[in-house]
C-alpha cells in the first residue's frame, strides 16, 4: 500500500487507465503542459506524450463533442471540464448526445467516455465555481454518475469508469484534494453501483457522497459519545444507485438521515428518500430525514458559505432529533 | 439524385396520408450536395448528418427500405424504429448519425477526425450542416479546434438560404455565412454551386485530398435552395414566388440531365426504374412490423438491462 492524497490520486488514476489501455486519450483545458488548473494532472503529458494528452482551447462544447466523436470511432477518451459549473456550457453534448446515442441508434453506437470534473463548495469559489451538477446528471437515462470520497475509491472507480461501455460523469470534490488515504499499488477497480459501508452502526444510517462522507464519519464519532451508534454509507455512485446496501442497513437501524451537499429539491437525496420510503417502509421506525443546503446558489462570504454546506453539528442535531 | 427526389416526394405523400408521425425535413433541391460529396468520399470515410439528412444517408448507400422503415417507426428501420426521420444512422456505411440539435454534431464530427489523427488511420470525416448552423456557438468552437489541430475533416455547409423560417441573409452580417467565416479559422474560402453536382464533387475531392495529406480541414459552402418548407408543418409560403421560380430553373436534377444530354428514351427508362425502386422499398418498409414493447427498455445501457 502507498499513501497519497486525493489530488495525487486523480493523476494516478488517469495514468493507470492510460497505461492499461492504449485507446485511452485525455483532453481538456490546461491538462497537459500546465498539469491542470488544480495540478490534478501533473506528469501525464510527460509520460504519455502529445498524441495521448491534448491541451484544448477554452471550448467546452468542442471538448465534449470531440470526446464523443472519438469514442464512436473506438477510442476511450477522458475529457476534463475544469469546474463542474462549466458543464452548463456543454450540457447538450452530455445529455442530448452522449447519453442518448446508443438508444437512438438502437445499440449501433457506443459512447464510452469519462467526463472528469472538479465540483463542490466550501473553498470560497462562489456561485459559479462551487456546484456539483450531480443531481441534474443523475436524472438522465444513459449517463452514469460517480462521486468518489477518498483516494482509493477514486482510483478504483475511475478504472471501472474508463472500462465502462457508457458515458460516465466523474465528479471529484475540490474540498477533498488534501485528504490522504492508502492505495493498493497493484491495479484494481471498484465496480460502479456499489456503495461502501464506511462505518458500522446499530441505531441509525447516515447516507452521503463526496465531501459529506467525512462530515458523516465525524458526526458518527460525536454521536457515539452520546451512546448513539451510527452506520455511514458512502454511495460512491449515483447512477447506478446501490439501494440494496441502504435497505440492508435500515433493516438493522430503522432510521435514516440523508446528507446531501446542495439544495434539497430534486436532489439525489430526494430519490434515495423516495425509494427508501417505498421499498424500505416496513423497516423504518421514523420518518426519512434529510440534511441539505438551503435552496439558494452557493454564497461567497466565508460565514455564509459555512451556513450553506451541511456541517457535522447539523448532522448530529438531525440524528438526535429521533430521540 | 433521382432516387432521393422520389424518396422525399413519396414521404411528402405519406405525411399527407397521415402515415408519418412527428416531424421530418425534406431535402428537395439539395440532392447535388449529397450525391456530389458522396462521389468524392472513400469507403473508409465517415459522414455526419443533420435532421435534414435523408439525402446524405441515401447517397452514402443506405437502402431506401431501411430509411423508409425508420421514418415509419418500424422494426426494419436502420435504428429499429427508435430514432426516426431525424436520426438515421448506419455505422456499417460510415454513417455515424443524424443529429437534431443544430450544430451539436460538428464537435462530434471533429472528434471522429481527432480519432483518425490519434490512430493514424486514413479515414476522412465529412460533416454536413446548414447555413443556420453558422450562427450557433458549437460551429465556431468546432471549426477552431479542427483548424488548430489540423484534423482530417471536411465541413460542408449546405446553404439552402433559410434558417428554419428566416432568410439567412436577415440573421448573418456577411453574404456567405460559411465561406466568409473561413478566414477566421485560417481556412481557405471555398464557395461552390451546390446545384452543380460536378462542382460539388470537384470541391469535395480537393478537400478530401487536403485532409488525407495531413493538411487539415476544409470548409466548403455549397449554395443551394430548399425547395420545401422547413419541416412538414411548414408549407414555406413566406418564400417569394420569383425566388422559387428562379431556383426551379436551377433544379440540380434538371441541370444535370441537361448536361448529360441523354436520349429521351433512356431518361424515361431511368425515371421508371427509380419510381419502381422507391415503390418497392416502401412496400418492404410497410410490411415491416412495429418494434415489440421489449424494445422500449433496450439499448439504454451498454452493460445491463434498464
Amino acid at each position: 500500500m502507498i499513501t497519497m492524497n486525493y489530488r495525487k490520486a486523480i493523476a494516478e488514476a488517469i495514468a493507470r487507465a492510460m497505461r492499461r489501455d492504449p485507446r485511452v486519450v485525455f483532453l481538456g483545458e490546461d491538462v497537459g503542459k500546465p498539469g491542470g488548473a488544480f495540478k490534478t494532472t501533473v506528469g501525464l503529458r510527460d509520460e504519455f506524450g502529445p498524441n495521448r494528452v491534448w491541451d484544448t482551447p477554452i471550448s467546452e462544447q468542442a471538448i465534449i463533442g470531440a470526446a464523443i466523436g472519438a469514442a464512436m470511432r473506438g477510442l476511450r477518451p477522458i475529457a476534463e471540464i475544469m469546474f463542474a459549473d462549466f458543464l452548463g456550457t456543454c450540457w447538450d453534448g452530455i445529455a442530448n448526445h452522449a447519453a442518448k446515442l446508443r438508444y437512438m441508434s438502437n445499440g449501433q453506437v457506443s459512447v464510452p467516455i469519462v467526463i472528469r470534473t472538479h465540483g463542490g463548495a466550501g473553498l470560497g469559489f462562489a456561485a459559479q465555481h462551487s456546484q456539483l451538477f450531480d443531481n441534474l446528471a443523475m436524472s438522465i437515462p444513459g449517463l452514469k454518475v460517480v462521486v468518489p470520497s477518498n483516494p482509493a475509491d477514486l482510483i478504483g472507480l475511475f478504472q471501472a469508469a474508463v472500462d465502462d461501455p457508457d458515458p460516465v460523469l466523474f465528479i471529484e470534490h475540490k474540498a477533498l484534494f488534501d485528504v490522504k488515504g492508502e492505495v493498493d499499488e497493484d491495479p484494481f477497480s471498484v465496480p460502479l453501483g456499489s456503495a461502501a459501508t464506511v462505518r458500522q452502526g446499530e441505531d441509525l444510517t447516515l447516507v452521503a457522497t463526496g465531501a459529506m462522507v467525512p462530515v458523516c464519519v465525524q458526526a458518527a464519532e460525536r454521536l457515539s459519545e452520546q451512546k448513539v451508534s451510527a452506520e455511514v454509507i458512502d454511495l460512491r455512485c449515483l447512477t447506478p444507485l446501490d439501494m440494496s446496501t441502504i435497505l440492508t442497513s435500515i433493516a438493522k437501524t430503522s432510521r435514516i438521515v440523508i446528507v446531501q451537499e446542495g439544495p434539497a429539491t430534486c436532489g439525489w437525496g430526494s430519490e434515495v428518500a423516495a425509494r427508501t420510503a417505498d421499498v424500505g417502509f416496513n423497516s423504518l421506525d421514523a420518518p426519512v430525514r434529510r440534511v441539505t443546503s438551503p435552496p439558494t446558489p452557493t454564497p461567497f462570504a466565508a460565514n455564509l458559505e459555512k451556513l450553506w454546506v451541511p456541517t457535522v453539528e447539523r448532522v448530529v442535531a438531525e440524528a438526535m432529533s429521533f430521540w | 439524385m433521382k432516387e432521393i427526389r422520389a424518396f422525399e416526394d413519396k414521404l411528402q405523400q405519406l405525411f399527407s396520408d397521415g402515415l408519418v408521425r412527428g416531424s421530418t425535413h425534406l431535402a428537395n433541391g439539395q440532392e447535388a450536395v449529397a450525391v456530389g460529396a458522396a462521389a468524392a468520399l472513400a469507403p473508409q470515410d465517415v459522414v455526419f448528418c443533420t435532421y435534414r439528412g435523408h439525402h446524405h444517408c441515401l447517397a452514402r448507400g443506405m437502402p431506401p427500405e431501411a430509411a423508409f422503415a425508420e421514418i415509419l417507426g418500424r422494426l426494419g428501420g436502420c435504428c429499429g424504429g427508435k430514432g426516426g426521420s431525424m436520426h438515421l444512422t448506419d455505422p456499417s456505411l460510415g454513417l455515424l448519425g443524424s443529429y437534431a440539435i443544430v450544430g451539436a454534431h460538428i464537435p462530434i464530427a471533429v472528434g471522429s477526425a481527432w480519432a483518425s489523427r490519434v490512430n493514424g488511420d486514413d479515414a476522412v470525416t465529412c460533416c454536413f450542416f446548414g447555413d443556420g448552423t453558422t450562427t450557433i456557438g458549437s460551429f465556431h468552437e468546432a471549426l477552431n479546434l479542427a483548424a488548430v489541430w489540423r484534423l482530417p475533416i471536411i465541413f460542408i455547409c449546405e446553404n439552402n438560404q433559410y434558417s428554419e423560417y428566416t432568410p439567412i441573409a436577415e440573421v448573418v452580417p456577411v453574404v456567405n455565412p460559411a465561406a466568409d467565416r473561413a478566414s477566421a479559422y485560417g481556412l481557405k474560402s471555398v464557395l461552390v454551386d451546390g446545384n452543380d453536382i460536378e462542382a460539388v464533387r470537384s470541391a469535395v475531392t480537393d478537400a478530401r485530398g487536403t485532409a488525407a495529406e495531413g493538411n487539415g480541414p476544409s470548409l466548403i459552402e455549397a449554395v443551394t435552395y430548399r425547395q420545401s418548407g422547413h419541416s412538414r408543418a411548414d408549407p414555406g409560403t413566406y418564400k417569394p414566388a420569383a425566388e422559387v421560380a428562379y431556383w426551379n430553373t436551377r433544379d440540380p436534377i434538371k441541370l444535370f440531365e441537361t448536361s448529360l444530354d441523354l436520349p429521351t428514351g433512356e431518361l424515361e427508362a431511368m425515371n421508371r426504374g427509380v419510381e419502381a425502386t422507391i415503390a418497392a422499398a416502401l412496400e418492404v418498409a410497410l410490411a415491416s412490423p412495429e418494434p415489440g414493447p421489449e424494445a422500449l427498455l433496450t439499448s439504454v445501457w451498454g452493460d445491463a438491462p434498464t
